[in-house]
């Protein structure tokens, strides 16, 4: 179906379920119980969800392919933002323009980055995209003020001409798509349950599946099949005949787009763009949504986004007030040592666990989720051919014996 | 010319801090073939060491002295370090003025071990691995050394003065025989200055003139060829990080009073480190070294107001574009040996 | 007329004259061996060929078009494929994508964003792929990851990939160096193999005589970077040039 294999469509089809339900799926404890804070059903989280796995599938066709370790991507997620949030300024708060202009800002930056950064490779390429982020980074946070209002970051004002939308009356306008609001939220009580269904998050569930799609594509198309033999020997691909530098950049410009959606959305979702955005640890967090899930894999990078924005919301908002109560049924003694252990990990903490999450999964599990989940099926398939092998030979010598 | 003079003096602390960090990123990636983002931490443990020492010293015991009483009428409190109570109060508090360089004391025995773990922990599993593993396992170890600090010492940054004999300033235009006031430059700057220069002199004449340091420099050379020579190569290894970090860490305890120590500095300084490391040449120890004045010096001049306004915002770039430059028209970089990390 | 042309090529590495005035004529549908003591320039004029060095003067013609200043992949594209002293191939691919990389450089020339098409709908590349698969014993093994077969079936897989693509000129550079008595025979059958299959120009590399002896139709002499003879193997064998050449080395 849709040019795809079996595997392949099953795997999109069930990507697909998970997005499309995710305001149930996501919310699996009662509003109001006490397991209600693992839920992650709410709009925000899960537009963050998406929006961060778009950008890490985005960044998985560069790395993940052709093993080229980029360290500046979160520059083309602030060109995105920025873009979005001009567009939103100056011609319409329609989502559709901001979101265009976005992945074209970002791609043409991508272009002329990746331009200059692929006449080098391995740590000289990382360290090329990293100086050009930062570049970027500095920029914006000064010079470009004029364009990217410094410190304070880009916001609409009601002064901003909107040409197609006209004056606004009342307060600042919302971001929407051709009338239907992004924040626009319908709840649906079942019960003791309560889900969020908001116009934003399905506007960017729909894109991010259409991104997956195409990255689907990507993975299974000669020009993947490229990419993979750039990332196995360069020296091969030039003795065949190919030029490998027009496939790499065409992967890092692609990527570069992705990310550059991923801005745009986050713009859409809330009309905001600040330098942050772009700073080198932004850009540190898309390779470990990568690797996490497993860089190379198709599911990967959406599997390591979801784990790590899940549980970096989880994680925030844990407070020693919660581990106390988790607690409780612990001695006294026992209770605040746990706490106090714990304590560092949460919170403001997340960083912290993040680091250590990451050094973990580069060694222990450099393939990631998807790996290590393969592993445990390998595990247990071993197990049953084992159990044939006893039985073999059982039977082998019951044979001999007759 | 006195104009060029004040920024090529102002180029020397940032540049010496540069110099340092890039001397011990190229021993590592020398010996060792490990790209460590981990390096900037070890930048900020050692500014942290100094914070810790003047924590220390200033421990204090709480008295109530009866003669003295507080806006309220009730008998004061006073805060009395231990050191003055031991040392008398003279003696004490000239201790706590020179706990940043006292810390030094502390930091190279803190950073030896702090290396020592770190390269027999988990560095010493990634040598065979590919770059790329290096550097995402240094970067987590990168964002776990900086939360652990953030952690115990909180966000903001934590002033450590210089010690008073140090505050002023020196008139070096008079010497020079510009007018007074032309060029004021600040003791701990010039002594940082030197402070860096006998650091990266010592660590060339170890190099160059102990057995050890020849070793190393065949290693670096040709570690397969060292290997077979019988020499145990790894052991050596494991000090030369022990003593990159020392030296990463002593640059960090004396430029805690130029920049007072937050967690996020280390992060700072290793971008900078790592593109002077490119500039220089990857694995050359000299290159390292100009490359880290040349590129303070050069980040001094674009911070000109002439050439500010003439080129805005320049300062904030000009170091990243000088390395794409010279990335693209001269790989090896400014002294980089023939045939280190090439395609 | 030969189909490589290779007229005044000198190369210096500083002080090194690695090639002095290397004239080499290669007959189109030969095998044509260069031979020559360590150090004689062999390598450094089969780097000239393709593209990765570029000589100080002299002119490099193939087919009647000069290859000096075109890139490797260029070079390829003109028709001429290169097995290298140790097999490059794709050792993360399976043997079967291994073989269809070269078929897709083949039709589609050094660059095409096919990023839509589908690899599992080419099913001209993958006949393609199979045949050349089948053609050297190794379709069986078509699924397997390239790095997990045996040092013969590397030489084997790449010798497909080169053929694959119908060279005009096939380049080997020392294809048996490294290798035990037994594989070495392999090779020189699979190449004989290949030859008696089809109109294929070869020019290997070697330091070994019996593989140049088995196979070669005209040998060059390489020494000190200039050619000494070019010769049948018949009158190489006793010719004094060569004997002095080799002097201290395997006897010939």
């Amino acid at each position: 179906m849709l040019g795809l294999e079996r595997k392949d469509t099953l795997l999109l089809i069930a990507v697909a379920f998970i997005t499309l339900f995710a305001p149930i799926i996501l919310n699996p404890f009662p509003a109001g119980s006490a397991l209600a804070q693992f839920n992650a059903g709410y709009p925000d989280l899960m537009q963050r969800f998406v929006i961060f796995g778009i950008f890490a599938i985005g960044f998985n066709i560069l790395f993940g392919l052709t093993g080229y370790l980029s360290f500046g991507h979160a520059a083309f997620l602030g060109i995105g933002s920025y873009s979005a949030v001009w567009m939103f300024k100056l011609l319409s708060m329609n989502v559709i323009p901001a979101i265009v202009l976005s992945i074209i800002m970002a791609g043409l930056f991508a272009l002329v980055i990746g331009f200059v950064s692929l006449r080098r490779s391995g740590i000289y390429f990382s360290i090329l995209t990293l100086a050009f982020a930062q570049m970027s980074y500095n920029l914006a946070y000064s010079v470009l003020t004029p364009i990217t209002n410094g410190e304070t970051g880009l916001q609409l004002t009601l002064s901003d001409p909107r040409i197609l939308d006209g004056a606004s009356t009342g307060g600042l306008p919302v971001t929407s798509l051709f009338g239907a609001e992004m924040r626009d939220t319908t709840t649906l009580f079942v019960g003791p349950w309560s889900w969020d269904f908001s116009v934003g998050y399905y506007f960017c569930a729909v894109l991010m599946l259409l991104a997956f799609y195409l990255s689907v594509r990507i993975f299974r198309s000669p020009f993947g099949m490229m990419l993979r033999a750039v990332k196995s020997n360069q020296q091969r691909m030039n003795y065949t005949g190919l030029n490998t530098r027009p496939y790499t950049l065409a992967a890092f410009v692609i990527s570069g787009m992705y990310a550059g959606l991923a801005g745009g959305l986050l713009a859409a979702m809330d009309p905001l763009a600040g330098a942050d955005r772009m700073q080198w640890t932004a850009s540190g967090e898309v390779v470990l949504m990568t690797i996490l899930g497993g860089a190379g894999t198709l599911i990967g990078p959406v599997l390591g986004a979801g784990f790590i924005k899940y549980f970096e919301n989880i994680f925030s908002k844990i407070n020693d007030g919660i581990l106390h109560q988790w607690f409780a049924f612990m001695p006294d003694g026992l209770e605040n040592a746990m706490v106090a252990v714990i304590h560092p990990f949460i919170g403001k903490g997340w960083h912290l666990t993040l680091g250590l999450l990451f050094m973990l999964v580069v060694i222990f599990l450099p393939g990631g989720l998807v790996e290590g989940a393969q592993r445990t099926g390998r595990l247990f398939r071993r197990r049953d051919k084992n159990a044939d092998h006893v039985e073999s030979d059982a039977a082998r010598q019951r044979a001999a014996a007759e | 010319m006195d104009a060029i003079l004040i920024q090529i003096l102002n180029g020397l602390d940032k540049g010496s801090a540069y110099a340092l960090i890039a001397l011990g990123l190229t021993l590592i990636f020398g010996t060792l073939g490990v790209v460590n983002f981990a390096h900037g931490a070890l930048f900020m443990i050692g500014a942290f060491c100094a914070v810790t020492l003047q924590k220390i010293l200033t421990l204090s015991v709480t008295t109530i002295d009866p003669e003295r009483t507080d806006f309220l009428g009730n008998p004061m409190k006073v805060q009395t370090p231990y050191v003055e109570n031991w040392f008398g109060p003279e003696m004490g508090a000239t201790i706590i003025d020179w706990a940043v360089p006292l810390a030094i004391l502390l930091a190279i025995p803190v950073m030896v071990l702090v290396g020592f773990v770190m390269e027999r922990g988990l560095i010493k599993h990634f040598y065979k691995r590919p770059h790329a593993d290096q550097i995402l396992v240094t970067f987590g170890l990168a964002i776990v050394l900086q939360e652990v600090i953030k952690y115990f010492y909180g966000a903001n940054p934590i002033p450590t003065p210089a010690p008073s004999a140090f505050k002023g300033s020196l008139d070096i235009g008079v010497w020079l025989g510009f007018d007074p006031y032309s060029i004021i430059y600040p003791y701990w700057r010039l002594v940082y200055f030197f402070f860096a220069g006998i650091i990266i002199a010592g660590v060339f004449a170890f190099l160059q003139f102990t057995t050890f340091g020849m070793v190393v420099r065949a290693g670096m050379a040709d570690r397969e060829t060292v290997g077979l020579l019988g020499i145990d190569i790894d052991k050596r290894f494991t000090l030369m990080f022990g003593l990159a970090a020392a030296v990463a860490g002593l640059a960090g305890v004396m430029y805690t009073p130029i920049l007072s120590p937050n967690y996020h500095m280390g992060m700072d300084f290793l971008v900078l480190s790592f593109v002077v490391v490119v500039v220089g040449g990857m694995g050359s120890l000299p290159g390292a070294v100009l490359a880290g004045f040349l590129l303070g010096i050069l980040q001094s001049f674009a911070s000109m107001n002439e050439v500010k306004s003439l080129l805005p915002g320049i300062d904030q770039i000009i170091i990243y574009l000088v390395a794409i430059v010279i990335l693209l028209t001269r790989p090896r970089g400014l002294m980089g040996r023939r045939g280190v990390m090439e395609e | 007329m030969g189909i490589l042309e290779v007229k005044g090529v000198n190369k210096r590495f500083g002080g090194l004259q690695a090639l002095g005035d290397v004239n080499l004529s290669v007959k189109e549908n030969t095998v044509h061996a260069i031979i020559g003591p360590n150090g004689a320039g062999k390598s450094t004029l089969l780097n000239c060929l393709v593209g990765k060095l570029i000589p100080d003067s002299g002119s490099v013609m193939f087919d009647g078009q000069s290859v000096l200043g075109r890139k490797p992949h260029e070079i390829n594209q003109m028709g001429i494929s290169r097995v290298f002293q140790t097999p490059e191939i794709f050792a993360d691919l399976s043997v079967l994508e291994n073989v269809m990389i070269p078929c897709f450089a083949r039709r589609d020339g050094a660059f095409r964003l096919h990023a839509y098409e589908t690899v599992r709908k080419e099913a001209g590349i993958r006949e393609q792929a199979e045949t050349m698969l089948a053609d050297v014993n190794m379709l069986e093994k078509r699924h397997m990851i390239a790095s997990s077969l045996s040092r013969g079936d590397k030489r084997r897989l790449e010798m497909a990939m080169c053929l694959v693509q119908t060279p005009k000129l096939l380049l080997l550079d020392e294809p048996t160096a490294g290798m035990a008595r037994a594989d070495t025979n392999n090779t020189i059958d699979l190449l004989k193999e290949i030859k008696a299959k089809r109109d294929i120009t070869m020019c290997i590399i070697e330091h070994d005589m019996h593989v140049v002896f088995s196979l070669a139709e005209r040998i060059t002499v390489l020494a000190q970077g200039t050619p000494l003879v070019e010769e049948t193997p018949e009158n190489i064998k006793g010719h004094p040039k060569v004997r002095e050449a080799y002097l201290g080395e395997a006897q010939v």
